[in-house]
Parts: C-alpha cells; structure tokens; sequence
C-alpha cells in the first residue's frame, strides 16, 4: 500500500512537470499573425492553452454573438484563424461555462480571494477579468509568470 | 489666342480640383456611385450619437468626438481615434471599414447600417476637423 501511494505521488508530480513543460512550451509559441491582429482589435490574442479545443470551435463558430458583441470576421480570415487554433490547442480538461477562458477550473484557482481581493476587479484600471494584462504586464507576449504581474490601483 | 486661354483654364480648373481631388475618399465615393444620393454630415453625427437597443451608442468607445482616442466599453482596449484628420490610417482599407460597419452596427443599432446610412456616418467623421 505504502508502495502504491508513493507510486501515485511519483506520478502525480510526474503529471505536474509535464503539464508545466506543456504550459511553458506554448507560451513560447509564435501565435499566427492575422490571429493576433484580429483578437487583439479588442483585447489580447488568448493562448491557444486556455480553452480546449472544442470550446474553441464553438467560439469560433458564433463570432457574430461573441460575449454580447458582434465580432465577425470575413471568410478567409476565419477560416485562417480557426484552423490555426484547432490546430494549436488540445482536447484537455472540461469545457468552461459559456466558453469563458475565465470559469475555467485553472483560471477560478488562481484567481480566487486568497490571491486577489474581490476589489480588484471592479476597479478601472481592470474592470474585466477578461483584461489580462491589467496585471500580467507582459501578457500579449505569452508571459504569464506570476513573477510578472503587477496590480495596478 | 483662343488655344492659350483654353489651356490657362484647363490649368485653373485643375488647381481648383486638385486638393478637392486629394480630400475625398475612394471608400465614400464608392457608397454614393451605390446610393447616387448625397450624403449629410448632420445625419452621420446623429447616427454616431443614437443609443440602440443595447445603450451603447459609437460615441460609448470612440468617446464623443471621433478624434479622441476611445476606449472599449468592455474590454477597456484603447482604440486609436477614427477621425483620417488625426489618425490617416482610417478609411484606407475598404474590407476593414465593410468589417467594422457589419459589427458595430449590429451591436450600436442592433442593425445593420444602410449604404446611406454609411455615407453620412463617413461624411461626418471625414468632417471632424
């Protein structure tokens, strides 16, 4: 039994570092430039990591409805945009509520009030948590360490 | 005589035409070659300023001038003014304007715009000195 837990943990921790190196992997990765021009019209171009990619799909599928607004693209450039993010994303964990990179299981463990106060969403400088880089300086470049976040009032 | 002065208004012709010539817009002319109407400046401001269903109006990002820069009423995203006399890379691309009307119609007006309605709302913003 003692043998089996400690196989468990060996790897869960296994897990852990693999899922780690999946993470940074994809920060490194180069988002396609139309891509990055078109989500980033309105807020950052989200890492191809945040959502499964059936969650993607229909997301992509419903752009003229995309959170209250209508964010459309012309044929040929969403067909590029969603064949690159098929393509790049994984079928990994549960689709979120709505499609919303930030009811995903990750996203609320991060998030939650023993990491920021609940105030800090409301304020201006933030106001969605969708606006990663009110905090997360660097994210329109991949850069989500934690190293890099910077509160603003 | 008659071939010299001939030419001499030729050439005023052109210096009156040419900054008109330079002032106007290929997308807007293409809308009124479709409506063959004119447009009005007073109608694309009150089109920038109508509340639709959703009470967003364009003023609510472009702020209430369109050489301001605004600012999106969710995401909080700058965006650049729309006014070509501040920022010249507005009205160049005519795919990119199409885009924009088709979704910020729909989500102002909760419609979509008019060819009409298109040139005056261009009209106007061209107008913002």
């Amino acid at each position: 039994m003692a043998q089996f837990k400690t196989l468990t943990f060996g790897l869960m921790l296994l897990g852990c570092s693999a899922l780690a190196l999946a993470e940074e992997g994809n920060s490194r990765l180069k988002l396609n430039p139309k891509m990055t021009q078109e989500c980033s019209a309105c807020h950052i171009a989200y890492r191809p990591n945040f959502l499964p990619t059936s969650s993607w799909k229909q997301v992509m599928g419903a752009l003229d409805k995309h959170f209250g607004t209508d964010a459309s693209l012309p044929a040929a450039d969403h067909k590029e945009v969603t064949d690159w993010i098929v393509a790049h994303s994984q079928e990994i964990g549960t689709p979120p509520p709505d499609n919303r990179i930030t009811r995903s299981f990750w996203f609320t463990r991060k998030h939650g009030t023993n990491h920021i106060k609940a105030d800090v969403w409301s304020r201006d400088s933030v106001k969605s948590p969708a606006n990663c880089q009110a905090c997360h300086v660097n994210a329109a470049q991949g850069d989500f360490n934690e190293h890099n976040i910077r509160i603003p009032r | 005589m008659f071939s010299t002065f001939r030419l001499s208004h030729l050439l005023a012709c052109l210096a009156l035409a040419a900054p008109l010539m330079a002032s106007a817009n290929p997308i807007l002319d293409g809308y009124k070659a479709e409506t063959k109407g004119t447009f009005s400046a007073a109608a694309g401001e009150k089109i920038y300023h109508t509340v639709g269903p959703k009470q967003l109006a364009c003023a609510s990002c472009h702020t209430d001038s369109p050489k301001n820069v605004g600012k999106h009423a969710k995401t909080n995203k700058t965006i650049d003014p729309m006014a070509p006399s501040v920022n010249a890379k507005r009205f160049t691309d005519a795919a990119n304007v199409e885009k924009w009307f088709k979704r910020n119609c729909n989500d102002a007006l909760g419609r979509a715009c008019t060819t009409q309605e298109k040139g005056d709302f261009m009209t106007y913003v061209l107008s913002v000195k």
